[in-house]
């Protein structure tokens, strides 16, 4: 196999990387989306505009903005973060955060979709029956979503995999600790032999992500014949 | 019951302003469609704030705008039964069932989920999913579903207009045995007025966002009468005799002979009233199957008709006739008179 170690490691931080970032914005994903689907407040255009904003804009701009957010001379990363001796920038979990923002809008309008589908009737029917507001989002509401929440993961997972440009500016492109495939590829294709990786490499990442379309569509085919 | 309601609510064009008082346990809200009725229900629910006013129930405050008290519908214990069932798609029979009265605070569980599924019959329904019910079980099961969470007051929004015709009546009597075998105090909403005269006593009437009145649901039939709505006898007929073709029920004074479609049913059958014509004195031969000799008990006024009361045995008819024949006839409080009625002339409601 042509494919060295820090390959291996690329590929294992890709998928780390994709997971943790989902794993984390789908409680945020599934509160935004109820906030954005039932209730109407103030500012409602202005969390619009802001969940919605890494679609539009380039992720390079996204992960200098974390960049200047999380470092050193920035708000969170010398308020918050160092006194409490946490490093992000230049480690996997920049990686992971920056994946979850480039990502966190293809989540959003997921969960929402499914939402916006829930007849009102059934949550007001759950109030009447005596479930408070929460007791409805965990019993009625979240089960109900369920099929936003899976093709929000997925999307999000997928995109999670093939994030580059805010990845490489905030989490850098360090072979063994920050570099995930598409970085690795990257850094392949700008060096002289580096071609036969970067084709392993790219047919791996093709792999991964028909595996994660085909899932997504067997889950939904299974979810079909379950109603 | 004692349901005061002092509201303002205003939705796009719409004008909600509602002001009542009502005390009964089976209460009817009439108007026609797009009059405020299933707002109405919202506010009472908590479903809705009103912009402006004052709601309890049973001497309890649910919403009061000066003191900025809004009760959730959590806490109202008002249960509501939609136009359509509206059952938990994830939830199986049971689950959707119990889903209230798990949230129902112990000391309010009257009705427990053995009782329910005896008075309902809906045990066989119980280990279903919710998909695999018809529409008139889905229904029955809603209806349940609100029962179980032991409310204090039970919202009826329509609950039989998305219902077969078939299954209407049905679904009425599932409701009507259900909450008065649980003495569950009611509002049921309709523009339907047979629905509102066998589910109701008293019947608030709303129309275009303000209350009009507040009548006997009797009263109500015979308002109506002069209007778009015919008068209806509701007659209740049980143990049927087969005689050649015909099937006999006793009632009043005698026996009324029908001639049914479905064979020898008993229920709750409907008479127009305008099927049924008044002799003065005996015809000697007549095509009417039943000719019931009556005294007439009042005469009232609507629209240009006149309604007959007639009493046959203690009980009683009503015949709509055109003045004319109120004066020709000599027509007055107490006098005898025939009534024909064709065996063809009563339909089962359920």
């Amino acid at each position: 196999m042509i494919l060295g170690h820090s390959d291996y490691l690329a590929i294992l931080l890709s998928l780390k990387v994709a997971s943790v970032a989902t794993i984390l914005s789908l409680p945020f994903g599934f509160a935004v989306a109820y906030l954005m689907t039932y209730r109407r407040f103030r500012g409602i255009v202005v969390l619009d505009v802001i969940v919605n904003l890494p679609l539009t804009l380039p992720p390079v701009v996204i992960g200098y903005l974390l960049l200047l957010l999380l470092g050193q001379h920035g708000w969170v990363g010398r308020y918050v973060l160092q006194p409490l001796g946490i490093k992000l920038i230049f480690t996997w979990k920049a990686a992971v955060i920056a994946t979850a923002v480039v990502g966190f809008p293809l989540m959003v309008r997921s969960i929402r979709t499914g939402m916006e589908t829930i007849d009102q009737r059934l949550v007001q029917a759950s109030r009447t029956l005596g479930a408070g507001w929460f007791d409805t989002i965990v019993t009625v509401i979240a089960p109900l979503s369920i099929r936003g929440l899976i093709a929000g993961s997925i999307l999000m997972f997928a995109r999670g995999l093939g994030e580059f440009g805010a990845t490489i500016v905030v989490a850098g492109n360090i072979p063994g600790i920050t570099q995930t495939i598409p970085l690795a590829i990257y850094e392949y294709v700008s060096s002289p032999r580096g071609d036969a990786i970067a084709i392993a490499l790219c047919l791996i990442s093709i792999c991964i992500s028909v595996a994660v379309l085909v899932f997504y569509e067997w889950l939904g085919r299974r979810m079909v014949r379950a109603d | 019951m004692d349901l005061t309601v002092h509201v303002k609510k205003k939705l796009g064009t719409f004008f909600l302003d509602a002001d009542f008082t009502v005390q009964g346990n089976s209460v009817g809200i009439f108007g026609p469609s797009g009059g405020g009725k299933s707002t109405l229900i919202s506010l009472v629910a908590g479903l809705r704030h009103p912009d402006q006013g004052f709601i309890s129930l049973d001497g309890e405050t649910l919403f009061d705008s000066t003191r900025g008290l809004h009760m959730p519908p959590e806490h109202r214990r008002i249960g509501i039964v939609f136009q359509r069932p509206h059952l938990f798609p994830h939830l199986s029979v049971k689950s959707n069932l119990l889903f209230g009265y798990r949230r129902c605070d112990p000391r309010y569980r009257r009705i427990t989920l053995d009782t329910l599924v005896q008075v309902m019959q809906i045990e066989h329904l119980l280990h279903r999913g919710v998909r695999h019910l018809s529409g008139g079980e889905k229904q029955r099961v809603a209806i349940g579903r609100a029962v179980l969470s032991n409310p204090r007051l039970l919202l009826m929004d329509e609950p039989l207009s998305a219902v077969d015709d078939s299954l209407k009546f049905q679904i009425i009597s599932y409701l009507k045995k259900t909450c008065e075998a649980f003495d569950i105090p009611y509002l049921f909403i309709s523009h339907a007025l047979v629905e509102m005269r066998v589910m109701t006593d008293r019947v608030i009437t709303l129309a275009d966002g303000r209350v009009t009145g507040q009548v006997t649901a009797e009263g109500l039939a015979r308002a109506e009468m002069g209007h778009a709505a015919r008068y209806v006898n509701l007659i209740r007929l049980s143990s049927p005799r087969h005689i050649n073709s015909l099937y006999a029920y006793r009632w009043g004074g005698g026996e009324l002979l029908l001639s049914t479609d479905t064979g020898p049913e008993e229920g709750l059958f409907q008479l127009p009233s305008t099927d049924i014509i008044l002799f003065k004195r005996h015809p000697e031969a007549i095509s009417a199957r039943n000719l019931l000799k009556c005294r007439v008990s009042e005469l009232f006024e609507t629209g240009g008709r006149v309604g007959v009361v007639l009493n046959y045995g203690g009980e009683q008819l009503v015949a709509v006739v055109v003045g004319e024949s109120v004066r020709e006839l000599d027509i007055a409080e107490g006098v005898e008179i025939y009534a024909a009625i064709k065996a063809t002339a009563f339909r089962l409601l359920g």
